[in-house]
């Protein structure tokens, strides 16, 4: 644990000592620029995700590694999350350099924050420390708080952001409890090391079902399951569009990588990069998530259908896509876990694509009810094709990849056995239950109002190149041999 | 050339829609001859195939087989035999006939024929794919633009209508996916390849799933799927209502075509997939396809709407393809895949008739008209073909197999048959009853400058007249292209049902 072993670490830190350079020139450029010019530091934000995109490309063909004293892990599992955090954070960073939302304010730091937020998520999907992974959620909860405050003057941002807090800190300290237990029970903060421990069978069971309890309340409020959603309608509402988008995918794909990372490796037993992989003997808690996926998809999808706002709808909708991957999260073998980083993916480009949609229209008409979508099919005719695709490919359905993205979660639930079909059941049901609030916007903007006006709206050109890179991925992606499911199931690699 | 004729034939349509979607929209007539084009093209294209098809082998022909996505086995793999060959015909047919009745289709032409190609081809792809993926792919690919044909441009209910189809359809196409899976998952390797899955048929039948029987349960997964889509009573709910609000070229894909994957479904995958549960299930069958005549015929005489009397008629006729089917004799398979094709050709015929009244009236009442014969006798004669032609009158195609479906099913299911035939005489009560109710009486007087049915209507509706009545004449040729597989069929689901104790 000398201070040679840190400084050897570092060359598996590129990515994260990019990104970390350009935050601090950023911060000392955003000094020298007026509100007007302050977007130029959103540009370099992008230039920044891509310069840390290449040097995470470069990673590549490392086998896993333990950095920082095994603090924190470089291995495919994580990397696949860093990929779908920062192309998610470039593509929000996008999102926002044209919004109204953010129109005639400084919005310098609003860029570095979200830079910020992705060093966080780096870490959090690394951490294989409980120290570590306490600080790096911390990390990124702290700047999830502040970026969905951004809009001072709107009290509904300040409602949301003081929503977020309290139940963030509330729950944050739930899962500290958690982990000070797990600490004192096993003496070590390694979750590799707490796995021994745990697997030589001293502690009792009580004890453990209390600990998971206790941590699944820190995890589930970051992926947003039942019950621990409640704050997710509200922030998402409140939240400045292009950081609701962003807060529904990364964040949520960070809490998912460190849930499994904690539940796969800690609580179990045996190497999780073999098949001869077997959750924890006298702890099931693959059924306790198999019972939280199910009310957390049927919950979501139930209470989505009755919103009139569109980031609502979307805010519940979000709820009920974690309860899909927490199906993925039960399985936890090698297929399961592939099949929730594809779907992580997937659902990035699908949920972004969709916030984007109504960050274009409420930019346009100042609108985020549905009922007053009505007739956009036709007066934005590439906006309202988009959002079929986006609405089709939330609700699972071909051709889109969230077809595929749900067909390999299923794969994976089947092919467990007997023992959860009753899950994939609720699974499939859910998604019929889906279709009909997904359809409510497509009605809306093709059947309310059919009348084609004499000029079409006009969006700006670099919006339609975004709506075009969301757009291809999810329909044309899966069709040439799926390059990103073999990627996916390549990355099911695990520093341990 | 021909190695890839399944290919041309599945994907020429949505090629056209995607040429038509950069086609401004003023220009209608470009837009719609593009759609005549890529249709007539799909049409000439299947007629090779039927040239090229060797009706000696019933086995898959012209095949292609590719890997698809390999970390799964997933394989691009289609194919045709005497089963989809009918069906491979039908399509192309029924939607070029369809697109020369959407010519007046009002507002956003671009979008309406753009979706009906993307439609034509999710329909095509399901009759030739022989991987259960590929399959599923095309089964629900054919629903978005089936929801945005009804949605948009369809009747008084049609957001209604539409959602309500889509909702069905989905949950049925979930079971589906299920059981699927549950099928892919029996075998190791494990596999999609409806051929393979066919050939280990014993084997599946060997499994426990949830403690049951894996053959069983895969079997009613699948049953949910392909029965909402038939479909058969009690998930027919959706059906009036989507035929009704749906525009007619759309009614008249839905009737002609949609319904026809549902028992293709059954025939492709569980009869020769799973035939153990597949003769555990026949006679269940045969007493849902006798509800089916009974109920269907009894709810069209019921109607006083022309239309609705008209989609509850494709109930009643899909009943004697049920009816046939189960049976598992050469007569009563032939029938079933014979009543398919017809009911296609017929049941188009009747909803572009009704269009035809309809567009002139603006109202579809049955006791709304009478007497109109006189003044639209060329009218009035070809609804008389198609009327007769859906009652069953000998010497018209739908006769040659609803008589096969009877004489199939008689020496297995005695007494449902008796009680079918009675569906006959209710088939024929409500055809003839709502003729007489319209065409005969004293003219209503509203109606004295009814116009007569024009040449572009006429040009739709002769060349299904043409195939109606040589087929009710000489039905060898269609016959002999399906027999030899479907023999075959019967053969598997016999032979695998003695191997079982049944």
């Amino acid at each position: 644990m000398d201070l040679t072993q840190l400084a050897l670490s570092l060359k598996y830190f590129i990515p994260e000592m990019v990104l970390t350079g350009f935050i601090a020139i950023a911060i000392i450029y955003d000094l020298f620029l007026k509100p007007e010019t302050s977007h130029r530091i959103g540009f370099m934000a992008i230039v920044g995700l891509l310069v840390t995109l290449g040097m995470l490309y470069l990673q590549q063909g490392i086998p896993a590694t333990g950095i920082f004293a095994n603090m924190f892990a470089l291995d495919g599992f994580a990397t696949f999350f860093k990929w779908v955090v920062a192309i998610g954070a470039a593509l929000a960073i996008w999102m926002s350099l044209d919004t109204n939302e953010l129109a005639n304010r400084r919005v310098g730091e609003y860029h570095i924050l979200i830079l910020i937020l992705v060093l966080g998520m780096f870490l959090l999907v690394s951490a294989t420390h409980i120290i570590s992974i306490y600080l790096a959620l911390e990390m990124v909860s702290i700047m999830s708080y502040l970026l969905a405050g951004y809009l001072k003057e709107n009290s509904r941002s300040n409602e949301a952001s003081i929503k977020y807090v309290i139940y963030g800190a509330f729950s944050s300290g739930i899962m500290l409890y958690g982990l000070s237990l797990l600490y004192g029970l096993t003496g070590t903060g390694y979750i590799s090391e707490i796995q021994t421990q745990l697997a030589a069978g001293q502690v009792s069971p009580v004890m453990l079902i209390l600990v998971a309890v206790l941590l699944l309340a820190g995890f589930g409020y970051k992926i947003s399951a039942v019950p621990f959603h409640f704050w997710t309608p509200d922030v998402y509402e409140g939240a400045p569009t292009p950081i609701t988008a962003f807060l529904s995918v990364a964040p949520k794909a960070a809490g998912f990588a460190v849930l499994i990372r904690f539940f796969n490796i800690a609580f179990s037993q045996g190497d999780p990069n073999t098949p001869s992989w077997l959750a924890l003997p006298g702890l099931d808690w693959p059924m306790i998530i198999a019972v939280l996926s199910a009310i957390t998809m049927t919950v979501g999808n139930v209470l989505a259908i009755q919103q009139n706002n569109v980031k609502r709808l979307l805010a519940y909708s979000s709820i009920a896509h974690a309860g899909y991957m927490l199906m993925g999260v039960v399985v936890a073998d090698q297929t399961g876990i592939a099949a929730i980083l594809y779907y992580a993916a997937v659902y990035m480009l699908m949920n972004l694509g969709a916030f984007f949609v109504a960050i274009q229209i409420k930019n346009i008409y100042n609108t985020e009810t549905i009922a007053d979508y009505a007739g956009l099919g036709f007066k934005a005719p590439w906006i309202g094709m988009s959002m079929a695709v986006f609405m089709f490919a939330l609700t699972g359905l071909p051709p889109t990849a969230g077809f595929v993205a749900k067909f390999y979660l299923f794969r994976a639930l089947v092919q467990f056995g007997d023992g959860f079909l009753w899950l994939a059941m609720f699974g499939l049901i859910n998604g019929v239950v889906s279709l009909f609030y997904y359809m409510r916007i497509l009605k809306a903007m093709y059947f309310d109002k059919m009348e084609i006006p004499e000029k079409l709206t006009v969006v700006p050109v670099h919006f339609n190149v975004l709506m075009f890179i969301l757009v291809v991925p999810l329909l044309v992606g899966w069709m040439f041999g799926d390059p990103l499911s073999t990627w996916a199931a390549e990355a099911v690699q695990f520093f341990f | 050339m021909s190695a890839h004729l399944l290919t041309l034939v599945t994907f020429i349509p949505v090629l056209g829609g995607i040429i038509i979607a950069f086609i401004p929209r003023e220009k209608l007539d470009a837009i719609r001859w593009t759609a005549v084009a890529a249709t007539a093209l799909q049409l000439l294209v299947s007629f090779v195939i039927l040239g090229s098809y060797d009706r000696m082998n019933p086995d898959i022909q012209m095949v292609e087989h590719y890997s698809w996505i390999p970390a799964f086995n997933i394989e691009y793999f289609m194919g045709i035999d005497g089963l989809s060959l009918p069906m491979v015909l039908l399509t192309p047919f029924i939607s070029f006939l369809a697109i020369f009745s959407s010519w007046k289709i009002p507002k956003a032409q671009k979008g309406y024929f753009s979706l009906f190609l993307l439609l034509d081809t999710g329909m095509m792809g399901v009759f030739v794919s022989l991987d259960f993926f590929l399959f599923y792919i095309f089964w629900e690919v054919m629903l978005l633009p089936m929801y945005f044909l009804i949605g948009m441009w369809g009747g008084p209910k049609k957001e209604y209508a539409a959602i309500k189809f889509f909702l069905y359809t989905l949950f049925g196409s979930v079971l589906m996916l299920l059981g699927m899976l549950a099928l892919y998952f029996s075998l190791e390797p494990h596999t999609f390849n409806m051929l393979i899955l066919r050939d280990a048929a014993p084997e599946i039948g060997q499994k426990l799933l949830l403690g049951m029987n894996a053959a069983k349960v895969i079997f009613m997964l699948l049953f949910v799927g392909f029965a909402i889509k038939v479909p058969i009573f009690p998930f027919h709910t959706w059906l009036p209502l989507a035929h009704v609000e749906a525009p007619t070229a759309i009614s008249v894909i839905l009737a002609g075509i949609l319904l026809k994957m549902g028992t293709y479904g059954f025939l492709r995958i569980s009869w020769p997939v799973l035939p153990s549960a597949t003769l555990w299930f026949a006679l269940p069958m045969a007493i849902l396809g006798l509800i089916n005549i009974i109920y269907g015929a009894m709810a069209a005489l019921a109607q006083k709407d022309l239309k609705k009397m008209v989609a509850y008629s494709s109930i009643n006729h899909m009943g004697y393809v049920l009816l046939g089917m189960s049976a598992m004799t050469a007569a009563g398979m032939n029938g079933a895949v014979f009543q398919m094709f017809n009911h296609g050709t017929i049941t188009a015929m009747l909803f572009m008739l009704v269009g035809v009244v309809y567009d002139r009236a603006h109202h579809r009442d049955i006791d709304g008209f009478g007497g109109i014969a006189a003044k639209v006798p060329i009218y009035a004669g070809v609804v008389a073909l198609a009327w007769f032609a859906g009652l069953g009158l000998p010497g018209l195609s739908g006769f040659i197999s609803e008589a096969l479906c009877f004489i199939g099913a008689f020496p297995v299911f005695t007494w449902i048959t008796i009680f079918a035939t009675l569906g006959i005489v209710l088939n024929a009560a409500y055809f003839l009853w709502s003729y007489q109710r319209i065409f005969f009486g004293p003219l209503n007087p509203k109606y004295e400058n009814l116009e007569e049915i024009n040449k572009r209507e006429l040009w739709t509706l002769v060349p299904l007249a043409v195939v109606v009545i040589f087929l009710g004449i000489y039905p060898a040729p269609m016959l002999d292209l399906m027999s030899g597989t479907l023999n075959q069929l019967v053969d598997i689901v016999k032979t695998a049902g003695m191997m079982a104790g049944f």
